[in-house]
């Protein structure tokens, strides 16, 4: 008779990294099916070369840091996807799989692995390529546009997205249900609010979420631009300021990010609240027309601080007091 | 429903393996182990020697504050006075005794037919002799506790048994409630509350619908079913699901008004006090997957844990292992030999099927131990410390509070050895505070 003798608790829940993880890639795939739909094969192909790169790059990294197989979390293979949704489906796949490399293995691995790093990968790589090669990360096409899926789409017709539009008083010109459904100009992932608050649903629903950064988020966006409306009509500025770039994608998938956002209750709401005052900054008085991208990146740099100036109310202790 | 305490976790209670079986008496031991130590604090000083000859329900061992007396639990003569292997796997001085099988009877304690007019200081008096612990598995000194002069307002018998698997209080209840019941209002004679609860999980529907009967009558002890959910039955959880108030770390349920005292603990009381009874046996449950047929044994203290698994049908080939306790906070077994002592609520047997653990994984920071903690700690940030041996941060990240029931690990999806890393971490807190 062989005894395990190891610490309390002897049982387990089911939860795992691996089924988070899935749940995370369910919860994208209307998103992603709307970018197919949207943007054609190529979409799809940019997803495949980001996850590809990305899971390549985790293997080695395991391999040769950790020592052994690091890929099966599903880790991975979920920032390769987040990172090609942050993706116009014009990104030569080349610059879309370096992004993957660097996310891989400069953000995370270098940090120490899962849940060691600073800085979400898939947004790290994504302001890595804005700033090498912006002309690539900006080249988005109106929706059904046909493109090469091996040749150069270089000559594709460019158009903006309603975003920069919104830099002038005038609103764009498509409808807010249009806007809803996605059906504009963006990048693979962002641009279908629909599908994107189905994922989210679906993830405080797995509990894999809470709504607290999102809500506080997206919530925050809302009233900044209803106050400081640059529009005509203020609601309409508003809708269209969540319903255009990358504010729905970045609140949902992004900012949710476990490693890089706090953990406790009221540090969530304040790191909501920061994405949201930093990107509507960013889109109003920076050089680009969008802000997420390093509104997060910011707030991710703050959030164990958050973190250790939130802590819960000591159990026993009188409410505002101190035990 | 909306649970009445924070956090917590509902695991599959599993208690249906074990619950609704008749009570069985195990076959006497041929020799028992009887150590020392069974309850919080020194251990007794034995008061026999090797040769001597004792009586069942002799006091065989006594000693001064939160100590508490221990007797023996059959009549025979004491073999050994030597260290042996305590469930919590540290070697405790304990007396051996060969059963002679002739069951004498020792007579100090005397019953008393017409308990209503004992006073506090006797029945407290009573309660120590008898070697009474909290025999929910916390083995505290009953009389101390019933002996803490406060205004209690509330006095709460806990049958919420809110470990997966254990059946023993349930099967208590189903069997004696009447002498549960009678042990309560001994406690309130002594500890004079304004009104009782007694406090059960509502996935004890036979012994409910039996309590319900025999409190049909009683106005002042009122039937508090709870929703079903892990640690309910620890102290501060309790006095907060039932009262909303929150106890202060490090401080007794009486500074908010309440004693909290187990129902099998008040059974014992009613068996010291009415029947004239130690405590030399206990109601054990013998489950999990491992054991062959589970069920729920009257067993004297002092049993081999192979005695009693074996009164069940033996272990199967399949065991992983083997607990003294419940499985989120039980104690695993490096072997079956250690005895049964007065917390002993489960012995549980669990096989390999039941191994959710998963080693060398890493924290993904998703933050569910904080949602489960009943203490409102960062489980994450201790674990961060603890590893850092940053005693200063785990101070300031209260890790003294933890109550190491084990949700945190229990829900942690990188299966982390969470409450195992705790221990550490508190540890170096208390050195780092004797330096």
């Amino acid at each position: 008779m062989n005894l395990t003798v190891t610490s309390s608790p002897h049982i387990r829940s089911n939860n795992s990294t691996k089924k988070i993880m899935r749940d995370v890639v369910i919860a994208l795939l209307p998103a992603l099916a709307a970018g197919v739909i949207y943007y054609g094969l190529r979409a799809l192909l940019v997803v495949v070369v980001c996850m590809a790169a990305a899971i390549a790059s985790e293997w080695i990294c395991g391999m040769m840091i950790y020592k052994r197989n690091t890929v099966s979390d599903g880790s991975a293979g979920v920032t390769g996807l987040l990172l090609a949704l942050t993706l116009p489906a014009t990104v030569p796949y080349w610059a879309a799989a370096i992004g993957s490399v660097f996310a891989i293995i400069v953000i995370k691995a270098l940090c120490g692995g899962l849940g060691k790093n600073t800085f979400n990968p898939a947004l790290a790589a994504r302001a890595f390529l804005m700033l090498l090669w912006p002309s690539y990360l900006v080249r988005y096409v109106a929706p059904g546009t046909s493109l090469s899926l091996f040749g150069s789409n270089v000559d594709a017709v460019a158009s903006a997205t309603p975003l920069h539009h919104m830099q002038m008083p005038a609103l764009p010109e498509e409808s807010l249900l249009t806007m809803f459904l996605g059906n504009i100009g963006g990048t693979i992932g962002e641009t279908c609010t629909l599908a994107l608050l189905l994922g989210g649903a679906y993830l405080v629903y797995r509990k894999v979420i809470s709504i607290r950064i999102p809500a506080a988020y997206v919530g925050t966006v809302a009233v900044l631009t209803l106050v400081f409306s640059k529009g005509e009509d203020p609601v309409a500025w508003m809708l269209y300021s969540l319903l255009g770039g990358g504010v729905m994608l970045g609140a949902i998938f992004m900012a949710t990010d476990y490693a890089t956002s706090p953990v406790t209750p009221n540090g969530q709401l304040i790191y909501g609240i920061g994405c949201g005052v930093l990107t509507v900054l960013f889109r109003y008085f920076g050089l680009f027309p969008e802000g997420v991208t390093y509104a997060i990146l910011i707030m991710n740099a703050a959030a164990w601080i958050i973190d250790a100036h939130t802590a819960p109310r000591r159990f026993g202790a009188k409410k505002g007091g101190k035990a | 429903m909306k649970h009445l305490f924070y956090g917590g976790v509902h695991p599959a209670d599993k208690k249906a393996l074990s619950a609704g079986l008749a009570l069985k008496k195990i076959e006497e031991p041929k020799q028992v182990i009887i150590p020392m130590s069974q309850h919080i604090g020194a251990s007794a000083t034995p008061l026999v020697a090797v040769g001597d000859v004792v009586k069942k329900g002799q006091k065989i061992g006594d000693g001064e504050g939160l100590c508490v007396p221990v007797h023996a639990s059959v009549s025979g003569k004491v073999v050994a006075v030597e260290p042996r292997r305590h469930p919590n796997g540290k070697m405790v001085t304990s007396i051996i005794i060969e059963n002679d099988f002739q069951n004498t009877l020792d007579t100090t304690m005397i019953p008393h037919e017409e308990a209503a007019s004992l006073s506090r200081e006797e029945i407290i008096a009573i309660i120590r002799e008898a070697g009474i612990v909290g025999m929910g598995g916390a083995t505290f000194s009953t009389s101390v506790k019933a002996a803490v002069d406060a205004k209690i307002d509330t006095l709460i018998a806990n049958a919420c048994e809110c470990e997966p698997y254990i059946t023993a209080d349930d099967t208590l209840l189903r069997t004696n409630a009447k002498q549960v019941i009678s042990g309560i209002k001994l406690i309130a004679q002594a500890v004079k509350p304004d009104h009782m609860v007694l406090a059960i999980e509502d996935n004890k529907k036979e012994a409910i619908a039996e309590l319900k009967k025999l409190l049909a009558n009683e106005e002042n002890i009122e039937l508090r079913e709870l929703p079903t959910r892990y640690p309910q039955g620890g102290e501060r959880q309790l006095v907060q699901a039932v009262t909303g108030r929150e106890i202060v770390p490090g401080q007794l349920p009486s500074t908010v008004g309440c004693m909290v005292f187990n129902v099998a603990t008040c059974d014992a009381v009613y068996k010291a006090v009415c029947l004239g009874k130690p405590v030399t046996e206990r109601i054990v449950t013998v489950t999990g997957e491992a054991v062959k047929n589970p069920g729920n044994f009257i067993v004297p203290t002092g049993t081999p844990m192979e005695e009693v698994i074996g009164a069940a049908g033996g272990l199967t080939e399949d065991v992983w292992k083997v607990i003294s306790g419940g499985p989120m906070m039980g104690l695993a077994q490096p072997d079956i030999c250690a005895p049964v002592i007065k917390g002993t609520n489960a012995i549980l047997c669990l096989s390999t099927a039941q191994n959710g653990e998963n080693p060398n994984q890493t924290c993904i920071r998703c933050g569910k131990c904080l949602t489960v903690c009943p203490t409102h700690l960062q489980p994450l940030y201790m674990n961060v410390y603890t590893k850092k041996k940053d005693v200063e941060a785990l101070e300031q990240y209260h890790i003294l509070d933890c109550i190491e029931c084990g949700c945190c690990a229990y829900e942690c999806p990188a299966k982390l050895p969470l409450v195992e890393q705790f221990r550490i971490g508190k540890q170096l807190v208390r050195e780092g505070k004797k330096s």
